[in-house]
């Protein structure tokens, strides 16, 4: 299934958000998410689930002023 | 001492870790300034890299508390969708509401600001919102729930001072008991230290201290101006005078003619 990640598109193989983040290498880090654009809390990853060309985006702390 | 949202800050000084030639400059110039509030941010994280991992590592052993910004968002809806994930992120209900309305000035867009703040303010966030000194506005804001206000001294980046002083005392005085952190465009520690001799209860800045030719001892100047300005404005400053007054006494000088 290809979704667009970060705005880049990649195939993944499972359908919940966990598993995408564990299979793109997110594992254990400390990331917030949002699917097409609404916040996805990391208590409600798993019971998330990606559909063909849906925009995800996995953010994580980085300087700012 | 400065307190926002019932939470004591070590100094009235909010720095930001951007821009800063390295990690271990951005972590001594924290350590020199002494810094009550650090603010960050949240960036596209890479599974391969995780850049963010190694960021937060850093940021979270300096003991300073975090203030998450909204920067570069141009809507109300990017706004507050950030702020949602710099919650869970964080672990912070604060948040530095900026919501963008113009590239070249980033003059904050103070409708979509108000729109976001209530948004988020009954979501229960702390809103910091960057606003600028416009008492209708600002009134805006406290109904939508902010109990800090954040209007702007200039630009952000340019370095410029507080360019409107009027705007900012007439602010100042309209809302007494609202904290208020002057935000953005502060160049110098004497920019600083003017903000809190007005009674401003705390100023953030990030490129004055991280693009000094020396960021360490640039961070340590704005401590002490900081404090500096925040004794004088306690000390209750003189009125100034059109008109010269004598501070040597006359009385039983020589006569010398």
């Amino acid at each position: 299934m290809k979704i667009i990640l970060n705005g880049e598109q990649r195939d993944v193989e499972t359908a919940t958000l966990s598993g995408v983040l564990d299979q793109l290498g997110f594992g254990t880090a400390k990331v917030a998410t949002a699917l097409n654009g609404n916040f996805v809390p990391a208590s409600a990853r798993s019971e998330t689930f990606l559909t063909e060309g849906d925009r995800l985006e996995v953010v994580a702390p980085m300087q700012g002023g | 001492m400065a307190r926002f949202y019932g939470q004591d800050l070590g100094s009235a000084l909010m720095l930001g870790t951007a821009l800063y030639p390295s990690p271990a400059i951005m972590a001594d110039a924290f350590r020199a300034s002494g810094a009550g509030v650090a603010t960050v941010s949240l960036r596209r994280e890479n599974g391969a890299s995780r850049a963010g991992q190694d960021f937060w590592s850093l940021v979270s052993n300096m003991g300073v508390p975090v203030l998450p910004n909204t920067a570069g968002c141009h809507t109300v809806k990017e706004a507050v969708t950030t702020a949602q994930m710099a919650r869970e992120v964080f672990d912070t209900p604060w948040v530095k509401l900026e919501v963008i309305g113009h590239t070249d000035t980033l003059q904050p867009d103070v409708f979509g600001l108000v729109e976001a703040a209530k948004i988020l303010c009954a979501e229960g966030f702390k809103v910091f919102p960057y606003t600028t000194e416009d008492l209708i506005v600002a009134e805006r804001l406290l109904g939508a729930g902010c109990e800090v206000l954040m209007p702007w001294g200039a630009p952000i980046g340019s370095g410029l001072g507080l360019t409107n002083i009027q705007g900012l005392r007439t602010m100042r005085a309209q809302f007494p008991d609202v904290p208020m952190v002057i935000d953005a465009g502060i160049g110098l520690p004497s920019h600083a230290a003017q903000a809190m001799e007005m009674g401003f209860d705390a100023v953030l800045l990030n490129t004055a201290v991280a693009r000094a030719g020396d960021p360490v001892a640039m961070a340590r100047a704005f401590g002490k101006a900081v404090e500096a300005g925040r004794a004088a404005y306690l000390a209750d400053p003189m009125e100034p005078s059109d008109m010269a007054s004598p501070s040597t006494p006359l009385i039983g000088k020589a006569f010398l003619e």
